[in-house]
């Protein structure tokens, strides 16, 4: 009886051995036997609340350590996370989430709605003041905006827990892309009893419950995070990389050093070094669309902004005397793409409308600048001054110095004013500059994500562009069958108006280990999950 | 002598208070909050964040509640920006960081740097003289910034001694390089002072006395010129003792050790106002105390002066 049961226990035991030991349970690949895995941050990990975070870095860690209701493939299509699936109804406003039963915390405990249920009432609190609150209203969760203005009691918010196993959300309109939306980390599920237990300090490694694919080991500010899988979640059989750390080091150029020597697996390539690593290490040096446009805005507001910028005429000659090719080609050298236009080229379902001036060539393109600037009555010998802010960044101020000498062609004096990027963005804000540098990125992969930007009502619209078909499209885009027609008319709208001067169109460029695999570097979002990587034997 | 530093003592409560009034009201004046972001936030949540951390009271109000804070149960309250930790928190895990690495980067150079200067003083217009002068005038002219991607290059990249970065609990390979980088301007800077104030001393009076009664050389030196010489050094190292353990930006980002320099010079940035005010008053406590410690050390190596 004791040999058998020794037996079976041994039996189960090489059962329950994870598949690293030696192939890949879905591609088959043989996998190396060394499956630790060490990245690169560029800063210090701020916090490691999901309903607190508000980086990009930080969301890589929330995605290893919990689970929102929906994960990312690693071309960017939604996959079943927490959740199995959804009902919409026939209004399509209210979401019925079926949560997977078998999921668990790394305590052992099971993952309930009621987890979501608190999480999302806390990011919308006003005592609890998330930074993300918005995020709720951009989801446009019942009385996500009145919650958050005080003006609401929290327990309405348009989320309830049917049972254990169920979450509804009804949202205000119709959004298509609301699922989309849930990937964020903002709206990950946390545990009241944990945080009620150890307030801000639930985060410490010692004390955080996760529902994720790994573990917190060690939080080092400003050093290092370490994690290892969960036994608990729900398909740790399948969870291969056994040992991560994230290393926290302020200087790119350091970090690339220590990627050289063997310390790092993945770091991003710094600004000009993308042409040299890609000749010398083919295999390691990547370069792959990224979610963020750059661009320079015109003040458009009519008493704070500068006269000569209302003129339609002077915002297009702007645009068109920037040779974006230089830009990309000499001074950025990794791999962007110049743009003509402000949603990211590769935006799902996004249909790029007939951009005139993209097509002309960069002589065509000024001798049109220049006509337009005469017409407007500015030229050699009546100047435009101007002045560009923009903050402190070495590529900042190699594309700004280029710039400068673009405009001066068409008779534009350009004063460059370089700050510090608190004082650069408080300016913007307060619409206190002529023109400005700025860059969005986006928040889920769709065009609204941009498009909603230069709304006359959004928060965000530093230049105070306002144009009523605009407005008009995009609030018709929220319950149309078809957005992407509104949106492409929109970005129309954009290239004849030119509220900004659109310059280039983000790639994230990184050197990586040539043996790691499933990085999701074919998402345009660049949400990578943990989970999803591994190390093929070489 | 009690007196005397009863009553620097006493003096250095008013000198902290100015500096916590004078830090708070220009950080306040500089453009710009801790919620400031290119995004910018919806007015509500704003509002909101600013509710939360007291923002939204009168300036005189959030100076009396900080202080008070800190007088009452030494909290210097919470990050702005990293919203899991305290001010306590931040200090107390990267000033131990800063304070192991500053101390030994002080050792090294004073006793490198002394024994540079007097053995040039000694030595003086001789090739060792010269080679003394010119390593502490390389060591002066290549800054740490320079020196911290040379060391990397070369002791992690091409011969791979060393890690070239963390901290790992201050294990040995992770403190070489941070010492190196930090301690090598300090170690200049003491090997001039104690030159050209060695070379003084050699030519005054009571050295050619002992000289002249035919002491050996050795004891010439350690015996009556060492002592006097060390005066400027010592006014020197007080104020260098405090910047080294303080910590340094530039060590703490080209290494990532974590330590506290980083964290200042965030903190200013990201207008992380309480974090900023912790370290302040941190770094003007270790100035005043150390200041101190410096006069007190004047009086007992040089007779002459009294308090």
């Amino acid at each position: 009886m004791k040999t058998k049961l020794l037996l079976s226990t041994i039996l189960g035991l090489a059962l329950a051995m994870p598949a690293w030991a030696a192939t890949h349970p879905v591609t088959g690949e043989e996998l190396a036997a060394n499956q630790d895995y060490t990245y690169w941050l560029l800063d210090a990990i701020k916090s490691m609340d999901p309903q607190i975070n508000t980086d990009v870095e930080g969301s890589g860690v929330l995605r290893s350590l919990f689970e929102g209701l929906f994960n990312e493939d690693q071309v960017g299509g939604l996959v079943p996370g927490a959740a199995l699936n959804f009902d919409l109804s026939d209004d399509k406003t209210v979401y019925t989430f079926h949560l997977r039963p078998e999921a668990k915390w790394s305590d052992g405990k099971p993952v309930t709605a009621q987890d979501f249920v608190y999480a999302w009432k806390r990011l919308a609190d006003p005592e609890f003041a998330s930074e993300y609150a918005w995020y709720m209203e951009l989801m446009q969760v019942v009385n996500a905006s009145a919650i958050i203005a005080g003006e609401k009691p929290v327990d309405e918010l348009g989320v309830k827990a049917l049972d254990d196993n169920t979450l509804e959300v009804t949202i205000e309109a119709p959004l298509p892309y609301f699922p989309q939306m849930l990937t964020h980390a903002s709206t990950f599920p946390v545990r009241q009893d944990v945080i009620e237990a150890w307030g801000p300090k639930w985060t410490d490694p010692e004390h955080m419950v996760g529902n994720g694919a790994y573990v917190l080991k060690e939080h080092i500010l400003g050093e290092k995070v370490v994690m290892e899988p969960n036994p608990s979640y729900w398909d740790a059989a399948n969870t291969i990389l056994q040992h991560v750390t994230a290393l926290t080091i302020n200087d790119n150029n350091a970090a690339l050093t220590r990627y050289l020597a063997g310390e790092l697996d993945r770091v991003a390539i710094p600004a000009g070094q993308y042409p040299r690593l890609a000749a010398e290490y083919p295999a390691e040096a990547n370069s792959v669309p990224q979610s963020c446009s750059y661009i320079y805005i015109f003040n458009m507001d009519p008493v704070k902004g500068p006269a000569a910028l209302q003129d339609v005429r002077v915002r297009r000659a702007l645009s068109y005397a920037i040779d974006r090719d230089v830009i990309v080609n000499s001074v950025l050298q990794g791999g962007q793409a110049p743009s003509y236009n402000w949603t990211h080229a590769a935006t799902a379902g996004f249909e790029m409308p007939d951009i005139e001036y993209s097509h002309l060539t960069q002589a065509e393109r000024d001798a049109k600048a220049l006509e337009l600037m005469t017409e407007a009555g500015y030229g050699p010998n009546n100047p435009l001054a101007l002045t560009l802010n923009y903050n402190t960044s070495d590529a900042h101020k190699k594309i700004a110095i280029a710039v400068q000498q673009f405009w001066k062609k068409i008779g534009v004096d350009l004063t460059l004013n370089n700050m510090e990027w608190k004082v650069h963005t408080d300016k913007m804000q307060a619409q206190d500059f002529d023109m400005g540098r700025y860059a969005w990125c986006g928040d889920y992969n769709e065009a609204s994500t941009y498009l909603d930007f230069f709304t006359s009502y959004s928060g965000h619209n530093n230049g105070k562009f306002v144009s009523e078909e605009y407005d008009r499209l995009m609030k018709e885009s929220k319950t149309a069958e078809n957005p992407n027609l509104m949106y492409t008319a929109a970005e129309q709208i954009l290239a004849d108006q030119m509220p900004m001067a659109p310059i280039y169109q983000y790639t994230q460029v990184e050197m990586i280990k040539p043996d790691m695999r499933g990085m999701s570097t074919e998402n345009l979002m660049q949400n990578w999950y943990l989970k999803d990587m591994y190390r093929v034997a070489q | 002598m009690l007196a005397f530093i009863a009553k620097r003592l006493a003096i250095a409560v008013p000198t902290l208070l100015l500096l916590v009034v004078f830090s708070f009201l220009l950080m306040h004046a500089a453009p710009g909050g801790p919620f400031t972001s290119e995004r910018g936030l919806p007015p509500a949540v704003l509002a909101n964040l600013n509710a939360k951390y007291g923002l939204d009271q009168p300036m005189w109000r959030q100076m009396t509640t900080y202080v008070w804070g800190i007088v009452s149960h030494f909290d210097f309250g919470p990050s702005f920006i990293y919203k899991d930790r305290t001010v306590n928190e931040i200090i107390a895990q990267g000033f131990p960081v800063t304070l192991t690495y500053g101390s030994i980067s002080f050792v090294v150079a004073v006793l490198t740097g002394v024994g540079l200067g007097v053995s040039a003083a000694i030595w003086h217009n001789s090739w060792l003289d010269y080679l003394a002068v010119g390593i502490s005038i390389g060591a002066q002219v290549l800054p740490n910034f320079v020196m911290a991607p040379i060391l990397v290059l070369v002791f992690t990249l091409w011969l791979g001694w060393l890690p070239g970065g963390g901290w790992e609990g201050g294990q040995w390979q992770y403190v070489i390089m941070p010492v190196v980088a930090l301690s090598t301007s300090f170690m200049a800077s003491i090997a001039r002072i104690t030159r050209s104030s060695m070379l003084e001393v050699m030519n005054s009076n009571h050295i050619r006395t002992a000289k002249a009664k035919g002491l050996p050389m050795r004891k010439v030196i350690l015996r009556h010129a060492l002592k006097p010489a060390m005066l400027p050094v010592v006014s020197y190292l007080g104020p260098a003792f405090v910047t080294m353990i303080t910590g340094s930006v530039v060590v703490d980002m080209y290494f990532s050790t974590g330590g506290i320099g980083k964290a200042f010079v965030d903190s200013a940035l990201n207008r992380d106002y309480a974090v900023m005010m912790g370290v302040t008053i941190l770094v003007g406590t270790l100035t005043v105390l150390f200041n101190l410690l410096v006069d007190v050390l004047y009086a007992w190596i040089d007779p002459k002066i009294r308090y």
